[in-house]
């Protein structure tokens, strides 16, 4: 791959080849290697989906009135937690990027590891804040929930204001969606095809574990979906990732943290209930 | 692993003085909620603000979109940006009409 052999000076100036003879290759319009420029076009149309998302939760928010409230301290210390998992994982990846420009493989291994904990973390924080608020009642109509759901707190305000569960849910699943990709994405270029069968112990084990009545009982199998993917392209394109695809799966998990730092205030921050 | 130069201008403390800022924006917030101290579109506002600021940190550090070439930072923020402009004006002038025809 031409990528591979690209090298760059200090200030991202006029790639010169690997044999060091300036202009074998074409200079990059952007500054950057493709790769890289390409996820940047990825995560700018990806910002809109989220920004489609986001638009769509504040405009549900303007015309019904009054807005539920449905977040006690409780909700809020939770998502608090989660925050500082996803900012604490940046740091660790860009750790990670640094050790892969060194050439540090073992450095570079364990940053990504680090990162994929505080991901996983946030995952398992946010499904069991979703469980708690399903089990208070706010549910959408033909998703699973337990029986106890109807006699819930929030029971009526799925009733009496389906916009909130409704965008609350399709917002937050996109972005739990995201980061369960990103931390796929992130054991692929790290523990390559040793990842594969944790990846399906993890799916095996939390369908097994979930009772059929909550929802990630059916959201588990999206580990199996990344399963077949990340198989199909460790099996067909096998290769030793290089410091150019750490970059730019760090690029991929710092735009995740990116878009939390939007949610995190306008979907629960101005939803408190304080009492 | 290929050991590729591709250098950029952060480093390690730097990075966790940005960790560091972004935790505390993120107190900022959370005290800001509890409180309750301005009124809801005051508070959005200032929200809003705290949010800008943490993405700025974290594409110009952490994504390291400081470091790039300018045609790269203006063409990919002034994109995104513009679209999101569009958005708005799609969006909340029909929001804001509601409330003005005195839907309760």
């Amino acid at each position: 791959m031409a990528d591979a052999t690209l090298e760059h000076d200090a200030v991202h100036s006029l790639p010169v080849s690997a044999h060091g003879a300036p202009g074998a290759y074409e200079a990059p319009l952007f500054g950057g290697y493709s790769k890289k420029v390409g996820m940047w076009l990825f995560l700018a149309s990806d910002s809109l989906t989220f920004g489609a998302l986001l638009f769509a939760f504040s405009y549900n928010r303007l015309y019904t009135i009054p807005w539920p409230t449905p977040f006690h301290v409780a909700s809020i210390t939770n998502a608090t937690i989660m925050t500082a998992c996803l900012l604490s994982s940046s740091l660790t990846m860009v750790l990670g990027v640094m050790a892969a420009q060194r050439g540090d493989r073992s450095g570079t291994r364990n940053w990504l590891l680090a990162t994929m904990v505080f991901g996983t973390a946030f995952i398992v924080l946010h499904g069991m804040e979703w469980t708690k608020l399903i089990g208070e009642g706010l549910t959408i109509p033909g998703f699973p929930h337990p029986a106890v759901a109807s006699s819930g707190e929030l029971a009526e305000v799925s009733k009496s204001a389906p916009q909130f569960p409704a965008t609350f849910f399709g917002l937050t699943a996109m972005h739990m969606l995201h980061v369960t990709i990103g931390v796929i994405y992130l054991g692929v270029v790290s523990l390559r095809k040793l990842f594969l069968p944790i990846l399906g112990a993890i799916w095996l084990a939390g369908f097994l574990l979930i009772p059929s009545d909550n929802v990630f009982h059916y959201l588990i199998h999206a580990l199996l979906l990344g399963l077949i993917v990340a198989s199909i392209v460790l099996f067909l394109k096998p290769k030793d990732y290089d410091a150019h695809d750490v970059e730019v799966s760090g690029l991929y998990w710092h735009f995740v943290d990116l878009v939390w730092m939007f949610i995190f205030p306008l979907v629960y921050l101005m939803s408190t209930r304080i009492s | 692993m290929h050991n590729v130069a591709t250098t950029h201008e952060g480093n390690k403390t730097q990075y966790l003085w940005v960790w560091g800022a972004l935790l505390v924006l993120t107190a900022i917030e959370v005290v800001l909620g509890y409180k309750q101290v301005f009124s809801a579109v005051r508070m959005l506002e200032a929200l809003l603000l705290l949010s800008v600021i943490k993405s700025a940190l974290i594409i110009g550090y952490f994504m390291h979109m400081k470091f790039e070439t300018a045609l790269m930072r203006w063409m990919i923020t002034a994109s995104v940006i513009a679209c999101f402009v569009i958005m708005y004006f799609f969006f909340f002038p029909d929001a804001g009409r509601i409330i003005d025809l005195g839907v309760k």
